[in-house]
């Protein structure tokens, strides 16, 4: 009696399995198959932080599992200068692009939209964003080419308005390289940003600058006491986004416009991972320095994303 | 007539804040603009005479010798076909997948439907880290091969995110009526779905287009000893780096049958051709990003 009715529960959540799959076999068809290689891509890696634990020697005798170390790997990184120097510079760059990335973006939207001119408008805004679809292997080109010591329009500028005497070594001098990337992310980057600014500034009820405006208000002070204030909650959320992926920011650019007599300040530790772990085989190393970013990065987002929730009942997720 | 009449009746505040935008403007454009167009007058101007310097945005001594030059080298022609072919394949098979996973995944009734959509959303936040995506890549002997390029990119997120918003954003009776009928998913998606979400897919297209156009990275880390694999972005980068390891670019001038050519010469022609699909493609590109990044920049 038990039994039997045990069987017929078995079956019918058997029999309802197989009638979804029957009626939805056309979409595990497609949903199955993304849902493996999901799981492969981005799931499967994550294994691979068994490595910061141990010493890993690439050997067809020995697994990634021999050799466990413990911590070992986490002690060495944080008495390596080098590591320490990379995640000083990751944090240094990352909160000057974000910081003045987007005071230049913000300063970009209410320019444009300012601009009453339809024609002026339009081509201040398609080229201000232009660079962006240039990789940073073109960008870092360009780049180089106008930073550079010798007949660099930088260089002729600042020669030309008298501020320098002497051609300055932009691209070679380490005391330069973090105004170097900032300066080149505001120029490739800033464009962009601005587009989330301006769709926000056109979301703003033309009734407030009328009534301003009545009250006898000029524009300095309609852009000073409204649209500044309006795009407050758009330039919060987008900085806590930013903050978020702050030791995700840049890699591209310190990597190509890095040079090894600027090392000292170009370093990060996604070139440094590169550089001592796939560079030089020191995996295990290396793997703990990516582990400690992935597991910071996790913390900032979260904590983002819970002050978002917080001051502007906006969740990232 | 009316501009002048419309200036005339402003206030005198008005003018100078008018013109003041105005200049700024100006230094908008001319900074963003001034770099690319003085790399493109350096590119067709005489190698030699370049290095006397004082090249601004169009070239003194006009030259066609460094294109000449890139075009004769042999790496140049294999690495044009490695980059339009990822381009191709790359747009030609992730868009109508991640199309196909956004309608999935934007069907209500779907059993996986949370958990898949989930585990896709965390893909944008956790990431494993370059070496063991390394591992993972050789493990799966996709290091050195061409399908580096397409699949490991093939079904993003943020994209996927993007188009099932807009699924989303139709309305159900057109899947009902059309179930009705007796259409089965895969002609919902393609009969249906495909031609709606055209806007969608253009956005796509470009957008898919560009990185892979773009990416040098997968070429660096993946496919570095494997010259046939080679990309336009990633000889570039090659480039660059040899001018940045000599330091001073302008002292190793090379001859070559009595013409002259300096390696800003050659980089400056390379650093165009690279650029040029995209600065092709740009005007079209302009009509769908904004909406595009609206949406993601909201959903992100």
């Amino acid at each position: 009696m038990v039994r039997s009715l045990i069987n017929t529960k078995k079956k019918t959540k058997t029999t309802r399995w197989l009638k979804t799959i029957k009626q939805q076999y056309q979409l595990l068809i497609i949903g199955i198959p993304f849902l493996i290689y999901t799981l492969t891509f981005a799931y499967v890696p994550l294994a691979g932080w068994v490595m910061a634990f141990t010493n890993y020697k690439p050997s067809p005798n020995t697994s990634m599992l021999d050799n466990f170390v413990g911590l070992k790997n986490f002690e060495r990184l944080f008495s390596n200068e080098v590591f320490l120097r990379s995640l000083r510079n990751t944090i240094a760059m990352g909160a000057l692009d974000i910081v003045l990335g987007t005071v230049f973006a913000v300063f970009l939207a209410l320019m444009i939209n300012e601009v009453k001119n339809r024609g002026l408008k339009k081509i201040t805004q398609t080229v201000s964003y232009m660079p962006h679809f240039l990789s940073w292997v073109v960008a870092s080109s360009i780049i180089l080419g106008v930073m550079s010591v010798d007949g660099g329009e930088l260089n002729e500028l600042l020669l030309f308005l008298r501020i320098i005497d002497e051609p300055i070594n932009w691209i070679g001098m380490e005391q330069y390289f973090w105004f170097v990337s900032t300066t080149s992310q505001i120029w490739k980057e800033s464009g962009w940003t601005a587009i989330i600014y301006l769709s926000a500034i056109t979301a703003i009820s033309m009734d407030m600058y009328e009534a301003a405006k009545i009250d006898g208000a000029n524009r300095f002070q309609a852009i000073r006491f409204i649209t500044l204030p309006s795009l407050m909650p758009t330039i919060k959320i987008m900085f806590i986004i930013n903050v978020g992926n702050l030791l995700n920011q840049g890699f591209e650019k310190q990597y190509l416009l890095g040079n090894s007599s600027v090392i000292n300040f170009a370093e990060v530790i996604d070139t440094y991972v590169i550089r001592y772990g796939i560079g030089q085989g020191n995996y295990s190393f290396a793997t703990a320095a990516g582990l400690f970013k992935s597991v910071v990065g996790i913390i900032l987002i979260i904590t983002a994303n819970k002050i978002s929730k917080k001051a502007t009942g906006e969740g990232v997720f | 007539m009316k501009m002048l009449q419309e200036w005339h009746n402003k206030s005198l505040q008005d003018k100078i804040f008018s013109m003041i935008l105005l200049v700024l403007c100006i230094f908008v454009i001319m900074i963003t603009l001034y770099p690319m167009l003085n790399v493109v007058a350096i590119s067709f101007n005489d190698s030699m005479d370049t290095m006397r310097g004082g090249i601004n945005m169009l070239p003194r001594k006009f030259s066609t010798y460094a294109y000449a030059s890139i075009f004769d080298k042999n790496y140049f022609l294999s690495a044009v076909t490695m980059s339009v072919l990822r381009t191709l394949v790359g747009v030609g098979t992730s868009v109508p997948v991640m199309v196909m996973v956004a309608y999935v995944i934007s069907r209500k009734e779907y059993v996986l439907r949370g958990i898949t959509t989930r585990l896709m959303v965390y893909t944008m936040y956790v990431s494993a880290g370059i070496i063991p995506i390394f591992f993972l890549m050789r493990t799966l002997h996709l290091t050195n091969s061409f399908w580096v390029y397409i699949i490991p990119p093939l079904a993003q997120a943020y994209f996927i995110i993007i188009t099932r918003t807009y699924i989303l954003s139709l309305p159900d009776s057109i899947m009902e009526s059309a179930k009705l009928d007796g259409a089965n998913h895969f002609t919902i998606i393609f009969k249906i779905i495909f031609p709606l979400v055209k806007p969608v897919i253009a956005t796509l297209v470009l957008f898919v287009a560009v990185q892979q156009w773009n990416n040098w990275y997968d070429t660096f880390l993946y496919n570095s000893s494997n010259q046939e694999l080679s990309t336009l972005q990633y000889e570039l980068k090659k480039m660059l780096a040899a001018a940045t390891i000599k330091g001073d670019a302008n002292s190793m001038g090379n001859s070559e049958s009595g013409n002259f050519l300096t390696p800003v010469s050659i980089r400056a022609a390379m650093t165009v051709v690279v650029s040029v699909p995209i600065m092709a493609i740009y005007p079209f590109l302009q009509k769908y990003f904004v909406g595009g990044l609206v949406v993601g920049g909201v959903k992100e």
